[in-house]
């Protein structure tokens, strides 16, 4: 049952590495430049930690202590706007009019606005943890604030990822983006009932 | 891959019909009978203008071609074909960036108001598959269309023009 556990790694693995795989292939690549084929990986990459962070946050994932899963999810947090800022920083250098439409929500493309609010919500998270020792924020507000962020990125990564006609393939994408929201889903429940249990007194 | 393109499609239509009546300039305004006030101009739309470049010049195709675009245009009120007219077509294609002058090119109506232009197949640019039309020559009021394909597979494309007096 132990051993078991450890099969979750591969599984991340394929999880993560199929759907990056097979971007890679993409026949579109042919016809893009460097700087816009590194923005697209820079934003599949960031869906991929995007899994990761909840298996983290929720010791889904074997052989981590809770402080290593903590260390590792605040490390990546910081990646994930690295990657957030590639993206756009690439986009913009592609098509500089189109990137601008984008980040003032005047974007013709419907999947537009939704990766701009999850960018926005990952700089928020961010700048917020980086800053948190200095607030003095306990990791109950920390939750309120993160939360709420945490949701809005994944959600609106998803849609913004699942509208787009890219260089991912149809079916790997989808299910990446399943597994990303049935994380996220069952990291939150699980935070939730372990609240309702102690009584809501989850207060260190 | 074809869910998603349609879902995205619907989206759009369904936007666009409940948005506004001369805001869906390829293909509604062609087919929707002229209202009592006559033919509404088409409006610009949304990133149309886009890796414009002023001035591209009047070729017989773009690059190797390959891929078509085609439409019509039209005066606003009593929707009387315009003959030789300018139009101007850009994207990104398998032979180059929208911004790249070899992806720009113009042509003229024909006498029935018509105009098509071979140009290398459009691919997918910042995740939807779509074209650039520009009417630009000042007798009438300036048009951006950035109609979008059905399918990135698609060889290809349509937009019209009603146009207004400048």
């Amino acid at each position: 049952m132990k051993g078991g556990r450890f099969l979750i790694w591969p599984a991340l693995a394929v999880a993560v590495g199929v759907p990056i795989a097979l971007a890679a292939t993409s026949e579109q690549l042919a016809w893009r430049g460097p700087v816009y084929i590194l923005a697209g990986f820079a934003g599949i990459i960031a869906l991929a930690l995007v899994l990761v962070q909840p298996l983290l946050i929720g010791g889904v994932l074997p052989g981590l202590s809770a402080y290593r899963n903590r260390r590792v999810h605040h490390w990546i947090g910081g990646v994930l706007a690295f990657a957030g800022v590639i993206h756009v920083g690439g986009l913009w250098f592609t098509s500089p009019p189109d990137m601008i439409d984008a980040l003032t929500f005047s974007s013709p493309t419907p999947f537009s606005p939704f990766g701009v609010i999850a960018m926005w919500a990952i700089f928020a998270v961010a700048l917020l943890a980086g800053l948190r020792r200095r607030l003095g924020l306990r990791l109950r507000t920390w939750r309120i604030v993160h939360i709420p962020l945490a949701i809005v990125i994944v959600v609106c990564g998803v849609v913004h990822c699942l509208l787009i006609e890219g260089t991912m393939e149809t079916i790997s994408k989808a299910a990446l983006c399943a597994l990303v929201l049935a994380a996220t889903g069952k990291v939150m429940v699980d935070l939730w009932r372990k609240r309702v249990l102690r009584g809501g007194e989850l207060s260190t | 891959m074809t869910l998603v393109v349609l879902n995205r499609r619907n989206l759009l239509i369904g936007g666009g019909s409940v948005l506004a009546s001369g805001v869906l300039a390829a293909g509604a305004s062609g087919l929707l009978p002229a209202r009592a006030e006559g033919l509404a101009p088409t409006e610009s739309m949304t990133g149309g203008a886009n890796n414009y470049r002023k001035g591209a010049p009047i070729v017989e195709r773009i690059g190797k071609g390959g891929f078509w675009m085609s439409g019509t245009v039209r005066r606003a009120g009593d929707g009387a074909p315009l003959a030789g007219q300018r139009i101007q077509i850009w994207a990104h294609t398998v032979e180059g960036q929208e911004h790249e002058p070899q992806s720009h090119g113009a042509t003229l109506t024909d006498k029935d108001g018509a105009f098509r232009l071979e140009m290398p197949q459009i691919i997918p640019i910042f995740g939807q598959p779509h074209g650039h039309l520009a009417y630009d020559s000042g007798e009438f009021k300036t048009v951006f269309l950035r109609p979008i394909m059905r399918s990135a597979k698609d060889t290809s494309l349509e937009a019209h023009f009603v146009l207004q007096p400048a």
